[in-house]
């Protein structure tokens, strides 16, 4: 650079790096409406639903069932209380999807990629960043709709505790469930970079397939079936009575987070090689 | 210092910019000056590494601008369609953009105030008016301090006290030793800001030099003559072997000779002389001239009306 030019910029504060790029998703993230919105419409729906249908549950609980007797064949307190995690994963899913569409229907995009011309790096914070507040928000809400949920069901005298075997699991599980749904989203966002096509695509994948899947005739609905991310993922919040034929609680989860894995991959790719 | 060599960019079977090659020198306000469609912004995107080229290279101070481990504390750049979140307020924005060079709070304030944002500075950029919007690209592009900067259309939706403003501060930034490419397609805006320009059409580079090289080529060498005489004067000029046409009532054009030997002649014979005036053409002409072939977009009188002829360039 010629002499004549004036350095207003402390010259020490330097290059793009990696911790750098994260701080930049971080206040990308908590500085739109759009983001906290997504985890508090999550929050509600995971402790109001979750808590509603531990109450629903125990008021019937205590009515007769057909045959007379309490109804105890699927009765899982801990499923119950985290009943919500199957509707919040939508508004997970919207939130992964809008973290990267919404800068490429805005333009933003350019802006970031100008800054961090690797681009690989603000993938990788933006799914970081993305993960570590979809992780600790939906931790503390799954907890705290499994407290409450227990705590409706104390009636059936049923009701799971912490040290219930499986509960702790199913709860640390829930939470891990959802962030693994949003990195899916996060990674069929940069794959499509469409805010419509990413979620139609996300919801397509989550909850279209199982019903596509169970169209099949017989032995290929569960085969097919339990390795979909919805199917492998919820058996981790499924304690009581778990299904012989779907897959492992660790297992199930850990398909889902092949699912979000290969997304995030192909994500990848088509960020660094297609024009931005 | 910008280089561009062999520059070529297709979309499906269209050349978007078609090997071009330049220098942009650091010290002047270079334009970059053609219709739309002809390739400027693309071009930007390809400076900046935000589209690849499909053949050539671009450097900017004789590294590609990928390869700065701080890209903008090299280059500030404002690219035509707007590229900030419009749910997000101007300063969290610039926030966001110099966390990535830890660049500090207060450069981000300071940006602001430069362009005239700060009062607004917490307000969502969606609710911008273009206006805004661009001065918040601009002040994108200054964030970094940067020693090359790259403006697409900078005075577009700016009011005139704005266009002043972004012209006053390229030259000034010129001035300061940086490089400065500026896009545009209005010739007259570049006639006041530019000293070197850049001509492109379809993609090609049709003409570069100095503005006043530019309109010196354009210009012919007519001069147009207004007299009560024009006969005994069209006679006189033609007996000399100039090139003499009527051009209205008691008006001649001229060429081949220049407007004081033609005051001579007249005086000598005695013809007074209503108007006697070099053609010299405006940028603007300068330009319909040099791109004639290459608008992308024809409007349907654009290719039939000549230009308004104005006056000789301020």
């Amino acid at each position: 650079m010629s002499a004549v030019m004036t350095r207003e910029v402390d010259p020490g504060a330097g290059h793009v790096t990696l911790p750098r790029v994260i701080r930049s998703e971080w206040i990308k993230f908590r500085t739109l409406r759009s983001s906290m919105w997504s985890l508090l419409v999550a929050v509600v729906i995971i402790v109001g639903l979750g808590t509603l249908f531990s109450a629903l549950r125990a008021h019937r609980f205590n009515q007769p069932g057909p045959d007379g007797g309490p109804r105890l064949a699927d009765f899982d307190p801990t499923t119950i209380s985290l009943r919500g995690v199957f509707l919040a994963q939508l508004a997970i899913g919207v939130l992964g999807v809008l973290v990267v569409t919404g800068e490429y229907s805005t333009g933003m995009i350019r802006s970031s990629l100008a800054a961090v011309p690797r681009r690989l790096p603000v993938l990788v914070a933006k799914a970081l960043v993305f993960a570590l507040a979809t992780l600790i928000v939906s931790e503390l809400a799954v907890l705290l709709a499994f407290l409450l949920g227990q705590q409706a069901l104390t009636s059936t005298h049923l009701q799971a505790s912490l040290s219930t075997p499986g509960a702790s699991r199913a709860v640390v599980g829930a939470g891990l469930y959802l962030t693994l749904m949003g990195l899916l989203a996060v990674g069929l966002g940069t794959l499509l970079r469409n805010t419509a096509a990413g979620i139609a695509t996300f919801v397509a994948v989550v909850l279209v397939l199982p019903l596509i899947a169970n169209a099949l005739p017989d032995p290929y609905a569960t085969d097919v079936g339990k390795y979909l991310p919805l199917n492998a993922g919820t058996q981790i919040m499924s304690v009581a009575h778990p299904d012989p034929t779907l897959l492992g609680p660790w297992a199930g989860l850990g398909v889902t987070a092949l699912y979000a894995a290969v997304a995030l991959v192909a994500g990848s790719v088509v960020l660094k090689r297609r024009d931005a | 210092m910008i280089e561009a060599v062999g520059l070529t960019k297709v979309y499906g079977d269209k050349k978007a910019v078609d090997d071009l090659t330049f220098d942009v020198r650091p010290g002047v306000v270079t334009g970059f000056l053609g219709p739309n469609g002809a390739g400027k912004s693309t071009t930007m995107r390809l400076l900046l590494g935000l589209d690849r080229p499909d053949a050539g290279s671009a450097l900017i101070n004789g590294r590609r601008y990928a390869d700065y481990p701080a890209p903008l504390r090299e280059v500030g750049a404002l690219l035509e369609a707007r590229a900030v979140h419009t749910g997000r307020s101007a300063r969290n924005h610039l926030l966001a953009m110099a966390a990535t060079h830890g660049i500090p709070r207060s450069r981000v304030d300071e940006v602001l105030r430069l362009v005239g944002l700060d009062g607004v500075g917490r307000k969502r950029a969606g609710g911008f008016s273009l206006g805004m919007g661009q001065r918040l690209g601009i002040a994108s592009a200054l964030l970094g301090d940067p020693g090359t900067l790259l403006l697409d259309e900078p005075v577009n939706g700016l009011d005139p006290e704005g266009i002043l403003w972004v012209r006053t501060l390229l030259k000034q930034l010129a001035a300061e030793g940086r490089t400065v490419l500026v896009s545009s397609h209005l010739m007259s805006e570049m006639a006041l800001t530019a000293t070197e320009l850049l001509v492109v059409g379809r993609g090609r580079l049709i003409a570069s030099g100095t503005v006043d090289e530019l309109v010196h080529r354009a210009s012919s060498d007519a001069v147009v003559v207004r007299t009560h005489e024009d006969d005994r004067l069209a006679a006189l000029l033609a007996g000399e072997g100039r090139t003499v046409q009527r051009t209205g009532t008691e008006t001649l054009t001229v060429s081949g000779m220049d407007s004081e030997s033609i005051g001579v002649i007249a005086a000598r014979e005695s013809i007074p002389l209503i108007e006697l005036t070099p053609q010299q053409a405006t940028l603007e002409e300068a330009f319909m001239e040099i791109t004639r072939d290459s608008v992308e977009f024809h409007g349907s009188l654009g290719a039939d009306v000549a230009p308004a002829v104005s006056g000789p360039l301020a």
